[in-house]
């Protein structure tokens, strides 16, 4: 029997083009899922038009552009299946730290002619626009999850990709926990896993580049943090990164302005 | 009158989004305009009141194709306004992380973006189907930079180990072995590379571009060294600013870059950085770039494909000279303490010069950022060089013609994530 492969694009918003770099870093594997889909649309790697309908979309970035806002809704009639990729598609990016300032002052400090410039007042994730199937986390997202992402959805099942703490595969890598043993701030206990822990392997804290756990105890970590020695200010900073307007980290931010 | 109008949309096969707009009047070629539309992200702006520390992780996520180059120019920068010189082995290791770098990102052009356009393919995927060992060379070399990456920065996109002042960790000699072995091979993939990629079909065109690139006295330019041109500029990193400057066209949310002095266009890149940094090489790349055919300077932008396989064979030849070299250092980084200044750098993208200057308060917080990117710099020469080759093609049919304008383009491997701080082509008739 002969199945037609499930036909698949990736798409772009506000981003640095890391995500969608992911599927092309998959050296060993890329050949091999360019068998299992079909690419039909992908202008990073290959030329081709926007045609019909897709089984399944990568979307990448966030929505920053009154022109995006109406790309979205066109990309999510074009897919059967919407998946996010990276923290910008997920949580807006690094860029939503816009939402707390003054866009027209950015602007401003950024561009000679700001009347030239079209932009939204926030960085906004796609789920705040159009319906998501499934979100994949992380600052970049890591590959071996984009790929069990992909194995999934050719085996017809949800991905796996645990929604606990990075300090369970910070233990399982075998890693001595950074802030207990050196008093390094990290934002381990709190932070979605899909990593592998790297930075406490390399001695450094986790910054939280996947964003929230699920259901973290923010208050309680800021109160470590604090016994560390970290200040209001830095500890609003901190909460405040790639993943800036996650409710859980924006909301411990937050509490911690003057 | 007879006029025409070449228009591609939305260009494929670079990083970001842009277009590109060519007006043909009587057969002559009056206006090529490159668009970049993609979003501004404003990190100049966010950047202030962030700490001076922040500044490698917040900038390396301008662009995930050459996080390196932004973690490189900020720690430098940073370093500069702090007063403090990384020197060493740990000066070494970020040489050896920014190989990682030029292989990873040379070898995604050459052969998953830039080959197609030789091969007449829509992509490498298509490409694959008739040349799959071709497309697996360009892979495993692409693998062997990100294994550097991956083994020094901790990931391939947005490494975490790199601070200012250092690393956060440092590899033994031990880890880094296993690294030189596949280097050794990568190094064959790399000079088989040069020598594909000297007998693809060029078209010849030539432009007499003012090139501007680093030159260090001993090595080919990655962190550090002076501003030089082909046309006689010399300068520190701190006098960039006053030498070149950006200003902002309607069509574009990309800053267009050119000389303060006559607003003229200069080059940056592979081919600025080959022609003014040959004798820097090392013998073997040079060796390889002779017997490509290429001078000491390359004036072709269309021969970028092999200047940019040169530099992967020089990449893996100095990545391998500074592992076997290697001394693991007491610390993995030096003290800092935080003290008002300004500090500037400039450090060689693989697309090119890339320019931070931040100025930091007593506490070390950010006050102010300016970075100027590769792409940024280029967009002038981009056009240009679209003027200037078009005219030649006017004849050829529509779709041919689109496609040798987008590949006048691809031939920058433009980053436009950096540059909006790439492609729509319409080209009109009239």
């Amino acid at each position: 029997m002969t199945r037609q492969r499930p036909r698949l694009a990736v798409w772009k918003f506000a981003s640095c083009d890391g995500c969608q770099l992911s599927l092309l870093d998959c050296e060993d594997e890329l050949l091999a899922v360019a068998g299992a889909v079909e690419i039909a649309y992908f202008p990073e790697a290959t030329r081709g038009a926007v045609r019909g309908v897709y089984d399944v979309s990568l979307v990448e970035g966030s929505i920053t552009t009154p022109h995006d806002a109406a790309r979205i809704l066109d990309v999510r009639r074009r897919s059967r299946q919407l998946i996010t990729i990276g923290a910008c598609a997920t949580a807006g990016g690094i860029q939503a730290l816009r939402n707390l300032a003054d866009v027209r002052e950015y602007t401003a400090i950024v561009y000679a002619r700001p009347d030239y410039i079209q932009t939204l007042a926030t960085s906004t994730p796609i789920a705040e626009h159009v319906s998501v199937d499934f979100e994949l986390r992380g600052c970049p997202i890591n590959k071996r999850q984009l790929l069990e992402v992909l194995a999934a959805l050719l085996a017809h099942r949800r991905p796996v990709t645990p929604a606990h703490s990075v300090c369970m595969e910070c233990k399982a890598r075998g890693n001595v926990c950074v802030m207990v043993a050196q008093g390094t701030p990290c934002l381990g206990p709190v932070t979605h896993a899909g990593c592998g822990a790297i930075c406490p392997a390399y001695a450094r804290g986790c910054y939280g580049c996947f964003g929230p756990m699920e259901m973290p105890n923010a208050p309680s970590l800021s109160e470590h943090l604090a016994a560390l020695g970290m200040d209001r200010a830095t500890l609003a900073r901190f909460w405040r990164s790639f993943n800036a307007h996650a409710a859980p980290f924006r909301e411990e931010a937050h509490r911690h302005d003057d | 009158m007879t006029t025409k109008t070449i228009k591609v949309n939305y260009l494929a096969r670079v990083e970001g989004e842009g277009g590109l707009r060519v007006v043909v009047r009587n057969g002559v070629v009056t206006k090529a305009e490159l668009s970049i539309f993609e979003p501004p992200r404003f990190f100049e702006a966010f950047l202030r009141g962030r700490a001076f520390s922040e500044a490698p992780d917040i900038t390396a996520r301008i662009c995930g194709i050459c996080p390196v180059a932004y973690q490189m120019s900020a720690v430098h920068a940073m370093e500069d306004a702090l007063g403090v010189r990384v020197t060493g082995a740990l000066r070494a290791l970020r040489r050896l992380l920014y190989c990682g770098e030029w292989i990873e990102s040379h070898a995604l052009h050459i052969y998953l973006l830039h080959a197609p356009d030789f091969l007449g393919y829509a992509g490498a995927i298509d490409m694959a189907r008739e040349h799959r060992a071709l497309v697996e060379t360009g892979l495993g070399l692409k693998q062997a930079g990100n294994a550097i990456l991956t083994l020094l920065g901790g990931r391939e996109v947005h490494p975490i180990n790199v601070r200012v002042g250092g690393f956060y960790r440092t590899p033994s000699r031990r880890e880094l072995a296993p690294l030189a072995e596949r280097l050794e091979r990568a190094r064959e993939a790399a000079l088989a590379t040069v020598r594909w990629a000297a007998d693809l079909d060029f078209p010849e065109r030539r432009h007499d571009y003012h090139f501007v690139a680093l030159r260090h006295a001993a090595e080919y330019p990655f962190n550090e060294g002076r501003i030089v041109s082909s046309r006689g500029f010399d300068l520190s990193p701190a006098e960039f600013e006053d030498s070149f400057e950006e200003d902002h066209v309607e069509r574009s949310t990309a800053l267009h870059a050119h000389l303060k002095a006559d607003g003229s266009s200069y080059l940056v890149g592979p081919l600025a950085r080959y022609s003014l940094n040959f004798d820097r090489l090392s013998p073997l790349a040079q060796a390889a770039a002779r017997e490509a055919g290429l001078g000491a300077t390359c004036a072709n932008p269309f021969q970028s494909i092999v200047v940019r396989a040169v530099e992967v064979l020089y990449a893996c030849d100095e990545a391998l000279r500074i592992i076997a070299a290697y001394e693991e250092p007491d610390h993995p980084s030096i003290p800092l303490t935080p003290r008002a200044g300004i500090g500037h750098a400039a450090t060689e993208a693989p697309r090119g010069l890339l320019y931070h200057r931040y100025r930091l308060t007593e506490d070390g917080a950010i006050a102010e950022a300016r970075i100027v990117p590769p792409t940024s710099q280029n967009q002038a020469s981009i056009e240009a060089d679209l003027k200037n080759f078009v005219g030649g093609w006017l004849d050829l049919p529509e779709e041919e013609l689109r496609h040798r304008c987008e590949q006048t383009v691809r031939n920058y491997d433009p980053c436009i994530s950096c540059s909006t701080h790439f492609l729509h082509l319409e080209l009109d008739r009239g």
